[in-house]
């Protein structure tokens, strides 16, 4: 550690932690190679954590700096072509409603059962080495035949990093949707309203889940994202870094992007069992951005306080976001 | 079929890495960076040049963060003050040159320094402006590359295409522009004061 700290001088070590800290948060390129070549770097030396930390709480600081615009974000363009690829798949969702989940219920194979409490994450490793990352308060079902691998995500949201193989195809099932990986990662997440899917690198298909509508199959590619609610299907385009934002919980933290108020809200109270509850209207339609720690619901509360010149109150676990 | 691993919430460095170090990152975040300006202050009165103070600064932090591994400093001010004042004492053993009352003013700087806390309030306000105000000073196609990242929030390749440079560029922009935002806002916040 010593050698490390007097071979290097301070603007050099300063130089390599910018370096790090551009290509994980602002290149849009981070493996989990990159994560580890990087926990090597931070380990080598106190001087080499001491000097990212320091440029990381900067980083973060500036985020603050796109909460005073206040213009309202432009939409992502959705995909015309593939929202006509998805109409005829859409019908047959429809037509679908009430049975196909409960279905795919009933034909479960012996499975494995995991789960998360509020707040949790957790990660599991299958057989065949594919991992499955839990986000808070999910549910999943794991089953794992020589025909297949099939999981079943009953309840939250779940980071799927598939190890690939023709033979045995790696099926997720989330209520009306059934998503097949063709050699990928992706994330799903599902609550009582609707379900995403972002697909984080490759391609996954995407089909009502009846076992026999591979004709309106939907090809989704990396960058993309379907939602999918009762009524409506669309996809998106996204771009690798707001993607890695979305996915921020794996590494523990949650980024806005001129977030409403309210919305960002909802999203701190996914995870904490400290509440914060934003009553008016028109302070839930304020916009706030910044990369915050998932627990901290208290600083977020601050944050919004100062920035966007509001009050807060404390009563019990909950705290009142006001004017 | 398998393993599982829980994972500790709040730990910026992915999965595995150790709770108590996340706790001392914390605390150095906390308590020992918003010294720097301080500290920064204090190491530039020695007379030495600007490399050699940054070297100086972060053996400091390395010294104190190696410390507080063992035990966290409380209070954490008078320790850094008394890490960094024997550090330049070492410089100047080395050196075989003592300028007296150059030690002299040491002894009393840190107390002298040592104003009422600020509001945490006031402080966010402050380092908002602080920040605004850094940016401004940043070398102007730095300053574009950081405000399209952190105020537009585009990616790097949206950046590229929009300033009609390289990623590699925008890389390299954004690197520099960290660096210089850093030692201006922590390092050297008078200068914020001074230029509007």
């Amino acid at each position: 550690m010593k050698e490390a700290r007097a071979a290097a001088s301070a603007e050099d070590i300063c130089k390599a932690a910018s370096e790090w800290l551009v290509k994980r948060h602002d290149s849009g390129e981070w493996s989990e190679r990159d994560e580890m070549e990087l926990n090597v770097w931070l380990a080598q030396s106190s001087a080499h954590s001491v000097a990212y930390w320091r440029l990381e709480d900067l980083w973060g600081r500036a985020d603050r700096l796109g909460a005073l615009r206040r213009s309202a974000p432009e939409a992502e363009p959705i995909r015309s072509s593939l929202m006509l690829r998805m109409a005829a798949l859409l019908a047959l969702i429809i037509v679908l409603l009430g049975g196909a989940g409960v279905a795919a219920f009933i034909i479960a194979p012996q499975s494995h059962a995991y789960q998360t409490a509020l707040g949790g994450h957790r990660a599991v490793t299958l057989k065949d080495g594919s991992q499955i990352e839990l986000n808070t308060d999910t549910a999943i079902r794991v089953a794992e035949r020589g025909s297949g691998r099939e999981v079943w995500l009953d309840r939250g949201e779940a980071y799927f990093s598939v190890k690939h193989d023709d033979a045995r195809p790696f099926t997720v099932y989330a209520g009306l949707q059934r998503i097949t990986d063709l050699g990928t990662k992706f994330v799903v997440r599902r609550d009582s309203q609707k379900l995403k899917i972002a697909v984080v690198e490759g391609y996954v298909r995407l089909n009502a889940s009846d076992g026999v509508s591979h004709q309106n199959a939907a090809i989704l590619r990396a960058g993309e994202v379907a939602l999918a609610t009762a009524g409506n299907l669309s996809v998106t385009n996204q771009s690798n870094a707001v993607l890695s934002e979305e996915l921020g919980w794996r590494r523990g933290v949650l980024t806005f992007h001129h977030e409403r108020l309210a919305d960002a809200a909802t999203e701190f109270n996914r995870y904490n069992a400290q509440k914060l509850t934003v009553v008016d209207p028109s302070v839930g339609r304020l916009q706030i951005g910044g990369t915050f720690p998932i627990s901290s619901v208290k600083e977020f509360a601050e944050s919004a306080k100062e920035i966007l010149g509001l009050n807060i109150i404390r009563r019990g676990n909950e705290i009142i976001i006001t004017r | 079929m398998t393993d599982t691993t829980e994972f500790s919430r709040g730990n910026p460095h992915g999965a595995g890495a150790d709770p108590a170090m996340d706790a001392l990152k914390q605390w150095f975040l906390r308590e020992v960076l918003p010294l720097e300006a301080a500290l920064m202050q204090f190491l530039r009165r020695s007379g030495r040049g600007k490399s050699e103070i940054e070297d100086l600064c972060q053996d400091v932090y390395v010294r104190v963060f190696e410390m507080a591994q063992k035990q966290l400093p409380h209070p954490v001010r008078p320790f850094i003050f008394a890490v960094a004042r024997n550090l330049l004492i070492d410089r100047i053993r080395k050196d075989q040159v003592v300028p007296i009352e150059t030690v002299a003013e040491w002894e009393t700087f840190d107390i002298a320094f040592e104003g009422p806390g600020l509001d945490r309030v006031v402080i966010a306000r402050e380092e908002l402006r602080r920040l605004q105000t850094a940016l401004d000073l940043l070398p102007e196609r730095c300053r574009e590359a950081v405000i399209l990242r952190k105020v537009e929030g585009l990616s790097r390749r949206e950046i590229a295409q929009r300033m009609g440079i390289a990623e590699f560029t925008v890389n390299a922009h954004l690197t520099h522009g960290v660096r210089a935002l850093a030692d201006m806002v922590y390092g050297d916040p008078a200068s914020l004061r001074r230029k509007p």
